[in-house]
């Protein structure tokens, strides 16, 4: 089956319809808005940072090796999906499947050690409302753990939606757009963990 | 769907899902005309108040509401949505494409628009509307306002996402379905506008989408970025707010621009002079617009340094617009000049518009600025540039591209009635306005005192407002007059450009054959060198069309419920708000396993239509 589509879909199969090269490209824009939408997050962290109304502030809370862990698990799931990607370039459907399948459970283990995270924090008396310091960094860092959840239920759709179809012209453009996503919220992560931890530790 | 399912929908199903572009247009159009009414009736609430000198018209709450959604209404749900509408309808045709590129999306992004809307409106019935003026400045709007704000916040925020959507379809649209032959650089330049345009809306609504997020956890959740008791900071709120608030007016202004620079170009009989300069200048217009949000708050107390770098790159967009009133100017100079009444709304726009700009370079001036701020002269600044501009861009637009949208033209004698009264109301209102401010009247107040030699200009202010609603009444009045006027012509103005190639009413697939483009003014081109009529890139064969589809007024209405519960959150009645997410949430999940490859219309059915014409 998988070596029949090798010779009869085309290459680059995500661009390969209009649909796609449509999807391909709104996905990018839409991109570029996200990443408005994250510096505006950013820009009210950094404003915020040093408020801390009495409450604890970041060099009493961060613990880097928890969020080395975390950053370690999210950019090797970035690069499981460039691995699924790349079966999909060779057509091998199954691969793609098995390494976004990896890719959600990593995905789903960082979501797991950033709730966790949270209620240390929590339990440690930042809340959400004690300081301007608390509502920014919840915020910021929240909204970052709901585009991973929302990543994670869309990948996760599309491969038990896909599980059986093989290779199209229809999912390959899903695949790869939702790789992209993937791809952009382990960046803003770099980010985070750039300005909101080491920041916060070190200066 | 089969061809023959596709065609016996019932009107009102066919209106609900359909992901026609034209369709889609058109329904901006009605909606955002009937936001313009609404926001203009508002407005002469406030003039009649201000009438007279200590006035008890209206209560003072009642009139903080008004000026509120005034402004709300009329740049969220009036202007940006007719805009929306003419862009939908027309953008396609002007590049050769059957459709957008997001057929459904382009539905979605009309259906979270009109729910927004109409959230925004219920808050009238439910409490009071938002009183914190269209800017909400904190701590006015998370501390000291009512329920009105969540209405405000929850509208703003979803018609924001249609916007957003809508703006990125553009885009993909522009770049991706272009016919062959048609460059960049050959786009018609209402085309370039609104690539321009949704450029910015996508850069700039995010910002938004974050004010509006952070206002709302604020007000719901009780966090403390602006709350400066606890460290927060409300200057952030106006950073957000205008690295929107000032890209928004250029969205509006751009396509506006290029709306004129097809009806100065169709009506002078020339090609567009310097079409390259015109270019270079909307696109150097919409990156400035980025630079420059803080000129809204010179007296916040940024500092010299801040403000004159602000002032100075505020004064540097007068450059490029000058490029394009010049431009427009060249055009006309020795052309054939016809006074049709959309080429006289191009005319009266060009003094209109450059008067806002002086003042707009005024009020760059940030030691000035300091005199000017919260004044009339603000307000009059504003309403020359988006009066002068944006509406007198729409209503020229519409009678310029009436007769392609509804297949008869709008009368012409009513027509001039209307531009010469309505352009007479506007000056009238606003002229005097200037002076107003510059005596000290501050804006946004329900009244003003006697003996402070107010009262002679405020009265003139307010007959030139009722003059301005009663020439929307005749404009009304001429679109169902007008409807006899039947045109069968596809190319009534002796056009240009390829959406006056496609025979009227346009088919719902545009083009029987996609065009194939051979020079800027592509209409014009064959005309004058070639038979008149488009080559075609393509044999004559069935059409593919998308399916139309229920799911996004679905998911509009899923956030429209969503809404009330977050509104009324302190009644127990969260569970309202998980509903309507999980509607939303469940339309998107089926959007997304369900495939839905469209059907053909066959090639006899697009023979037959093009022999009936």
């Amino acid at each position: 089956m998988a070596d029949q589509h090798v010779q009869t879909l085309p290459p680059n199969l995500e661009k390969a319809t209009l649909e796609g090269k449509n999807k391909y490209l709104g996905f990018w824009l839409f991109l570029g808005g996200e990443t408005i939408l994250f510096a505006s997050l950013f820009g009210t962290y950094l404003g915020l940072r040093g408020s801390l109304n009495g409450g604890p502030g970041p060099s009493d809370l961060f613990h880097l090796p928890l969020v080395f862990i975390m950053t370690m698990i999210l950019l090797t799931s970035s690069l499981t999906s460039v691995f699924a990607i790349i079966s999909m370039k060779k057509g091998n459907y199954k691969g793609l499947l098995t390494w976004m399948t990896v890719t959600v459970l990593l995905g789903a283990a960082f979501l797991g050690f950033e709730i966790y995270e949270f209620v240390e924090y929590v339990e440690h008396d930042l809340g959400f409302t004690t300081s301007a310091f608390g509502s920014a960094f919840y915020t910021l860092v929240g909204t970052h753990g709901a585009h991973v959840a929302f990543g994670i239920a869309w990948i996760t759709t599309l491969i038990i939606r896909y599980r059986k179809s093989g290779l199209t012209l229809t999912n390959a453009p899903k695949f790869y757009v939702a790789v992209l996503y993937w791809h952009f919220i382990d960046v803003v992560w770099v980010f985070i963990f750039s300005v909101v931890y080491l920041m916060g530790i070190g200066g | 769907m089969s061809y023959a399912k596709a065609q016996s929908k019932s009107a009102v199903w066919d209106w609900l899902t359909t992901v026609d572009h034209k369709k889609i247009g058109i329904m901006y159009l009605v909606a955002g005309a009937f936001f313009f009414a609404l926001g203009g009736f508002e407005a002469i609430l406030m003039r009649i108040q201000l009438m007279f000198p200590e006035a008890s018209f209206l209560p003072a709450q009642t009139f903080n509401e008004l000026l509120t959604m005034h402004g709300t209404t009329m740049i969220f749900l009036a202007a940006m949505p007719i805009l929306f509408g003419l862009m939908n309808y027309i953008v396609p045709l002007q590049i050769g494409a059957r459709d957008v590129a997001f057929p459904f999306l382009n539905s979605l992004g009309f259906w979270l628009f009109l729910f927004g809307g109409i959230l925004l409106n219920l808050s009238w019935f439910f409490g009071g509307a938002p009183d914190a003026g269209w800017t909400a400045y904190v701590p006015l709007s998370s501390e000291y306002s009512g329920t009105g704000i969540d209405y405000y916040v929850l509208g703003l925020q979803i018609s924001g996402a249609g916007t957003l959507i809508g703006g990125i379809n553009f885009l993909v649209t522009i770049i991706n379905m272009r016919a062959p032959g048609m460059s960049m650089m050959r786009m018609p330049l209402f085309t370039w506008s609104t690539f321009v345009a949704s450029t910015l809306i996508l850069f700039a609504f995010p910002a938004l989408t974050i004010g509006l997020l952070l206002l709302m956890l604020e007000r719901i959740f009780g966090a403390t970025y602006f709350a400066v008791h606890a460290g927060g900071n409300v200057v952030i709120w106006q950073h957000l707010f205008w690295i929107f608030g000032h890209p928004e007016v250029y969205i509006l202004i751009l396509p506006a621009f290029g709306i004129f620079s097809e009806i100065i170009s169709t009506f002078s009989k020339k090609r567009l002079f310097g079409y390259s300069a015109m270019v270079f200048a909307t696109l150097l217009i919409g990156f400035l617009g980025f630079m420059v949000w803080a000129h809204h708050m010179f007296t916040v107390g940024m500092g010299p340094i801040a403000n004159s770098i602000f002032a100075v790159a505020t004064m540097a967009i007068a450059v490029p617009t000058g490029i394009k009133i010049f431009n427009w100017l060249f055009t006309m100079m020795g052309g054939r000049i016809q006074f049709t009444t959309a080429n006289l709304f191009a005319l009266g726009f060009i003094p209109s518009f450059v008067m806002g700009g002086v003042t707009g370079v005024m009020l760059a001036t940030s030691a000035a600025n300091y005199q000017f701020h919260d004044t009339y002269f603000v307000v009059a600044h504003f309403h020359y540039v988006i009066i002068g501009g944006v509406v007198l861009g729409i209503f020229g637009g519409a009678f310029y591209w009436w007769p392609r949208m509804f297949g008869y033209k709008l009368d012409e004698k009513l027509g001039k009635i209307f531009f010469w009264m309505f352009l007479f109301g506007f000056h009238l209102t606003f002229f005097v306005q200037h002076f107003l401010g510059l005596m000290g009247m501050p804006r946004r107040v329900a009244s003003y005192l006697d003996g402070q030699g107010l009262n002679d200009m405020n009265f003139i202010s307010t007959i030139g407002a009722f003059l301005m609603g009663v020439a929307f009444i005749i404009f009304v009045v001429n679109i169902f007059v007008s409807m006899k006027n039947r045109e069968t012509s596809g190319d009534p103005w002796d056009g240009r450009t390829l959406e006056w190639t496609i025979p009227s009413p346009t088919p719902e697939y545009n083009f029987a054959q996609t065009p194939l483009v051979r020079d800027v003014d592509a209409y014009w081109h064959e005309k004058y060198e070639g038979d008149g009529k488009m080559k075609a890139a393509e044999p004559l064969g069935d059409i593919h069309m998308p399916n139309g589809s229920i799911l996004p007024v679905i998911i509009s209405i899923g956030l429209f419920i969503s809404s009330f519960g977050f509104i009324y959150r302190e009644h127990g009645v969260i569970w309202v708000a998980i509903l309507g997410l999980a509607i939303t949430f469940g339309a998107m999940f089926v959007r997304s396993i369900k495939e839905d490859h469209g059907y053909h219309i066959p090639v006899e059915e697009i023979k037959n239509d093009k022999g009936g014409k």
